[in-house]
């Protein structure tokens, strides 16, 4: 395809401009996380801490045991992300490589959940978890990643297997193989790169969930990262150096883990499909 | 092979009990609920039939309408917003640039930051005295505002805010960018046809299968905001930030009215409902799907 010079340079202009847009946050996160609070509030504002105050993070990490908030969320991002992985792509198997009467149907009826609310599903679950005597628990976060790991990643691991030749399993059962055998020795190799999309998914997911651990969650010794921060947040109102360190803090885990997979993610998202 | 059907289930079984407890079951909870005035703290519960229903719309709870009223200016407002913006960008990353990555990366970067972070990272920019913005603004002398704190101007903020997490959507655009088959821009370079050509007539009909998806994506997720309005505004200045589903917690969990709370949700289903149906009747005519029929 011929794109005339000019268009090319216009374009390039323009993504410059739209990409300094997005990064200027950052930017200006990171640069109020390591000044103090005289010169963060200089006018016109200034771009270079002078001197970095590195004590900032340490400051704004132990006024609150942010320590802690860090283990809690990476037990619950740890464990959504085990029961995901596996039993997503066990029932992506069973909706793909097996075939079965009415298998489409109820695939069907499972997509359709994508589009209810989560406020339907809310009061009666935490009534049921309340019941169950695990409010103020993880499990009410945990427990349903290991009941197919939420539809989205199925579908994303069921676009993909399909896509897989199905001589691979004829070839399996003429030497005797059985579903599992098949599904553990030749989808799950092929099929590496996809799981660890869903993974990376299932990580952001967890590790950027507000509301789930604001309603099930009670004590402050089992906060979240993301509740941390929001209560943080309702305490030390004008301390921005201080609010910038902590916020710069529980967003770096997630910028390393996006920039180690963003090969596969990308890919991943591109693999919903869309093929028109 | 006969033993299909049992395997089948055998390996779905986690996924289906998991949609039958975590979704279907709620789900019929949540509609009985819906029809008795329970709350946690009172000591009997009563069927109440429609009444909570007749009395969100009998205009006798203010809130409700209100709520109403601004969860639908954020759609509107939003929806479009997030659709023009990133399909340009996508057709932007599209055009080949050297550095095409790293633009990209950066375009989906913000997309991944917890909800808190970015609040908080927005409430800071967008601060009347000492943020950043503003002082640009003035900088350039430019009028300057209140962002999240006077009436007039929060949902556009808030809809602001929700601008830089765009990144997703403009990746799906991109993905369907990627699948125009490139002999048709060579057809329209040989007819001496310009860029505004080829968009009119390859690149925006081939892609409205991706647009479509989209847009009843951008719409589910927008009627359902609930994050930006419970950490940068909690529904304020005077209730103008009151989004629906925030209005929804506050009267189940902080005001424990579960079983009027769960009608509101039957509500917000219902209207989500209706939207999405209203995009699919009207995708017919708009929506080009090559070979006809969707795969």
């Amino acid at each position: 395809m011929r794109q005339s010079k000019l268009t090319l340079a216009a374009g390039y202009a323009a993504l410059l401009l739209i990409s300094a847009m997005f990064i200027i946050p950052f930017v200006w996160l990171l640069r109020s996380s390591l000044m103090d609070l005289s010169q963060i509030f200089t006018m016109p504002p200034e771009w270079i801490p002078k001197p970095f105050h590195w004590d900032n993070f340490h400051r704004a990490l132990t006024i609150v045991p942010f320590g802690t908030f860090f283990t809690n969320t990476l037990i619950i991002v740890v464990s959504v992300l085990v029961g995901t992985v596996v039993t997503s792509s066990i029932a992506a198997f069973g909706f793909s490589r097996i075939q079965w009467k009415g298998r489409d149907t109820v695939f069907g009826i499972l997509m359709s959940s994508m589009m209810l609310p989560a406020a339907v599903t809310l009061i009666p679950s935490f009534l049921g978890w309340k019941m169950l005597g695990l409010y103020d628990t993880y499990y009410p976060l945990i427990v349903p990643a290991y009941f197919g790991g939420g539809i989205f990643n199925i579908f994303l691991l069921r676009q993909f297997y399909l896509t897989i030749p199905r001589d691979f399993d004829e070839a399996a059962f003429v030497d005797g193989a059985t579903y599992f055998q098949i599904y553990m020795r030749i989808i799950m190799p092929l099929s590496r790169s996809v799981l660890i999309v869903v993974a990376l998914f299932s990580f952001l997911g967890s590790w950027n969930d507000f509301m789930g651990p604001l309603i099930y969650v009670k004590s402050d010794s089992l906060f979240t990262l993301a509740l941390g921060l929001q209560m943080f947040q309702g305490t030390y109102t004008a301390q921005w150096d201080l609010l910038m360190a902590a916020s710069a803090a529980v967003v770096l885990p997630c910028v390393i883990v996006f920039l180690i997979g963003q090969r596969y993610f990308l890919e991943g998202i591109t693999l919903t499909g869309l093929k028109g | 092979m006969r033993k299909g059907l049992f395997y089948g289930l055998l390996f779905t079984s986690p996924a289906i009990l998991g949609f039958i407890i975590f979704t279907l079951g709620p789900m019929i909870a949540s509609l009985v609920l819906s029809m008795t005035d329970y709350n946690v703290f009172k000591e009997q519960t009563a069927f109440v039939g429609i009444d909570n229903y007749s009395k969100l719309f009998s205009g006798e709870d203010e809130l409700f309408y209100k709520s109403l009223g601004i969860t639908f200016y954020f759609v509107i407002l939003r929806v479009p917003a997030v659709i023009i913006i990133s399909f340009v960008i996508a057709l932007l990353l599209n055009l080949n640039v050297r550095g095409r990555a790293i633009f990209r990366t950066i375009i989906y970067l913000p997309s991944i930051v917890p909800a808190v972070a970015s609040a908080m990272i927005w409430m800071w920019l967008l601060n009347p005295d000492l943020g950043l913005v503003n002082s640009m603004l003035k900088w350039l002398h430019l009028p300057t505002s209140n962002w999240f704190y006077s009436e007039g101007s929060v949902i556009p903020s808030v809809v602001l805010t929700t601008l830089w997490g765009i990144g997703g959507t403009v990746v799906i655009f991109l993905a369907g960018l990627s699948g125009i088959p490139k002999q048709y821009y060579e057809a329209i370079d040989v007819d001496g046809g310009g860029w505004y050509s080829k968009l009119r007539h390859i690149t925006i009909p081939m892609v409205t299968p991706t647009i479509f998806f989209n847009t009843i994506m951008t719409i589910i997720g927008s009627f359902q905001v609930f994050n930006e309005a419970y950490i940068l505004t909690q529904g304020g200045p005077n209730n103008q930030s009151l989004f629906y589903v925030f209005y929804l917690w506050r009267t189940g969990f902080r005001d424990t009215e579960m079983g009027y709370a769960s009608a509101m949700a039957w509500v917000l289903f219902i209207i989500i409902l209706f939207f999405t149906f209203i995009v699919f009747k009207t995708s017919k005519s708009w929506v080009h799907y090559e070979g006809g029929e969707r795969t």
